[in-house]
């Protein structure tokens, strides 16, 4: 197989389709995504096998049965249901990386770290956030139906699969940006260049202080 | 919704725009890089075609992935060595200063831009790095970005931000002899939770805070990201200022005095509104250390590691998860728990006073046997600062190593880790399963007096016994 590269977000991001898995647990830090050991790279390329690998590890040879990432029904699943708080701790860029060339194309739990939150935006992935019941009842739906193929639509914030539709929540400005396309935000921070050295020059410090 | 805070005035100055999606375009005052997650960063320019806007705004060291033993180049771990090597290219393609290894200005980022003068208050200060909001003791607005930001602020010296709400956190009385900042931010974390701080900014105020030394403030505002906010800040006030005074990079001469009369300026008013207002007291904080695997899972040392029935039923799957990982018992004291490897240094604690209220225990004691104790500066001049006192001596007396700056044991980027089910005290900011470079390590986070403490007794003590019949220092 070839490396996705080509099948990374590009442009607007209308809908993510595609099987599911669950990854369940309260507080799951970038650290537990991606082991520090991983982060010394200078490219993200080698990240996708690496995702959750102490985890992996860990529950390898447990009697409960490998880690999701492990099971055979989950590979190739595009869509990671998750629980409250996820993606916590370490800022590294690495964790969305890892889980987005492992083939997560959207992470949908109860909530997550801002940080984390921001550099899958900046990745074109979004993450939609349920309440706790609901949650559990789309990873209850989840789990029974592995093979099902699940489709989120961005402009409703709304996930049906296995029969069932759920409406789950979505900032304006992200479900904005993600279905224009523009959720990539470096070209628009360019644009601005006039309305960036006027505020450059309002700044004191730039300026030696001037009385 | 917040107004007139320092939090609200520093946005405010720093706006460029609106952007498609409600969120802010904001200049970026200061931009830290390392070795960490700024290759890829670089890396994405290229693609883009684009170039540094503004080099003179982002300085660079290397901290994560440098041995604390030899520093000696090339390192030993040839993927180190390229990563510092790219670094340094990338430095001197883009005309970015970097405090190198030797340079007498090396250390962790989150020590060494402060110590120079770099970080002052009023400016916004992006790194990335979570911990990034270390920087908010000086009364900036700083938080930790991902790479993709790090591209962007490169490219343009702005990010795309949404503003956060602001919680005042107001702390009154005094810490009590061997309570330290450290046991002040892990007791806020316990109280508050580790998602407490989620779309927050925390404004730590009040008599408790404003008697901390800057250093004990960086201490307090870099863990503000292990309460879920990704920025604190203190306001600034003379002691900020006698801090920064004659630092290389801080004003000087005329310019100093108009520089502390607009820093005077930013401080939360006294009509200042907040999204909402905790309240502390910090005489009835004891020396504060955690049991489980987040921050937020703390308890005094004279505590006992909670039971599941004094857990809120929504942490009770997170206690039952700790209480397998880190083998301790719900009920028992933490107190007395043995020890195999004890760290003083990191971000959070790897400053002159960190190291010395650890040597106020160590003096005329000895790191008990079989336990593995060092002591890791957070960066050149810390090192230099705490070698022209004596301190290496007094610790390799003690039975401590004394090693040269970096990141070191707080995470596992370098040779320095934990081996297997070790359990450690650390003086370090994250307790998380396999953070400090095995799988199955332990790590129980406390001060670095509490550190010192645990290594001297060889398991967990409570400092103020030690302190009470201390040798002066
Ligand atoms: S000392 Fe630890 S927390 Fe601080 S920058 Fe280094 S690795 Fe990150």
């Amino acid at each position: 197989m070839t490396a996705p590269t080509a099948s990374f977000p590009v442009g607007p991001i209308v809908s993510v389709c595609g099987t599911t898995v669950v990854v369940r647990g309260d507080d799951i830090d970038t650290d537990r995504i991606i082991p520090a050991r991983f982060l010394k790279c200078v490219t993200f390329e080698a990240l996708g096998p690496a995702a959750f690998a102490d985890d992996r590890a860990e529950l390898a040879g447990d009697p409960a049965g490998p880690h999701p990432f492990d099971r055979p029904e989950h590979q190739g699943a595009s869509i990671l249901l998750v629980n409250r708080n996820f993606g916590c701790g370490s800022s590294r860029e690495h964790a969305p990386q890892a889980l987005m060339r492992w083939g997560i194309r959207a992470v949908v739990g109860e909530s997550f770290a801002e940080i984390f939150y921001g550099n899958c935006l900046a990745l074109g992935i979004p993450c939609f956030t349920a309440s706790h019941d609901l949650m559990l009842a789309i990873q209850e739906a989840a789990a029974a139906h592995p093979s099902a193929v699940f489709s989120l639509d961005v402009a409703a914030a709304s996930l049906e699969g296995s029969g069932c539709r759920w409406q789950l929540e979505l900032a304006p400005g992200p479900r904005q940006t993600l279905a224009s396309g523009q959720w990539d935000a470096t070209g628009q921070l360019l644009a601005n260049g006039t309305a960036l050295e006027a505020t450059a020059v309002r700044l004191p410090y730039l300026s030696g202080f001037p009385g | 919704m917040s107004a007139g805070t320092l939090y609200d005035k520093v946005w405010t100055l720093h706006q460029v725009a609106e952007l498609p999606g409600g969120s802010t375009q904001l200049f970026i005052g200061l931009h830290l890089i390392h070795e960490v997650t700024s290759p890829q960063a670089f890396a994405g320019l290229r693609d883009l075609g684009l170039s540094v806007r503004h080099p003179e705004r982002t300085v660079a060291t290397v901290d994560h992935i440098v041995p604390t033993t030899s520093q000696a180049r090339p390192f030993a771990d040839p993927l180190a060595e390229e990563m510092l090597v790219t670094l340094e290219r990338n430095c001197a393609e883009y005309g970015i200063t970097l405090h190198g290894l030797g340079s007498g200005r090396q250390g962790i980022v989150h020590v060494i831009a402060p110590e120079l003068g770099l970080t002052q208050p009023g400016m916004t200060v992006a790194c990335g790095d979570s911990h990034t909001s270390t920087h908010g003791a000086f009364g900036a607005i700083a938080f930790g970005i991902g790479t993709s930001q790090v591209r962007d602020v490169l490219a343009s010296q702005t990010l795309s931000m949404g503003k956060l709400k602001v919680r005042r956190i107001w702390v009154d009385g005094a810490l009590q002899p061997g309570v330290y900042a450290k046991d002040l931010v892990l007791h806020i974390i316990r109280s508050l939770g580790v998602k407490g701080g989620v779309g927050y900014a925390y404004e730590f105020a009040g008599p408790a805070i404003e008697a901390l030394s800057m250093e004990e403030r960086m201490t307090l505002c870099n863990m503000a990201i292990e309460g879920g906010a990704r920025c604190g800040y203190v306001n600034p006030d003379a002691i900020t200022f006698a801090y920064l005074k004659g630092r290389p990079f801080a004003p000087s001469g005329e310019a100093w005095d108009r520089a502390v009369a607009w820093w005077s300026s930013l401080a939360s008013g006294p009509d200042a509104v907040f999204d909402d207002t905790v309240r502390f007291d910090a005489a009835s904080i004891a020396p504060t250390i955690t049991w489980g695997i987040t921050p937020g899972q703390g308890i005094g040392v004279d505590e006992t590691v909670p039971t599941l029935e004094q857990t809120e039923p929504d942490e009770r799957p997170l206690a039952e998860e700790a209480y397998r990982y880190m083998d301790l018992q719900p009920g028992s004291p933490i107190a007395g728990t043995p020890v195999d490897v004890c760290f003083i240094g990191s971000c959070t604690n790897g400053r002159l006073s960190d190291l010395q209220a650890a040597a106020a225990v160590a003096k005329g004691r000895h790191v008990a046997p079989g336990i593995k104790a060092f002591v890791v500066p957070g960066s050149e001049q810390v090192a230099a600062a705490a070698e022209a006192e004596g301190l290496d001596k007094l610790f390799t007396t003690a039975g401590f190593e004394w090693r040269e700056p970096g990141c070191s044991m707080c995470l596992a980027m370098n040779p320095d880790r934990l081996e297997g089910r070790q359990i450690s005290a650390s003086s370090s900011n994250r307790n998380f399963k396999g953070r400090q470079g095995s799988a199955s390590g332990r790590t129980l986070l406390m001060s670095p007096a509490m550190v010192a403490a645990a290594a001297i007794n060889g398991k967990v003590s409570d400092v103020r016994e030690l302190l009470a019949s201390s040798a002066p220092l």
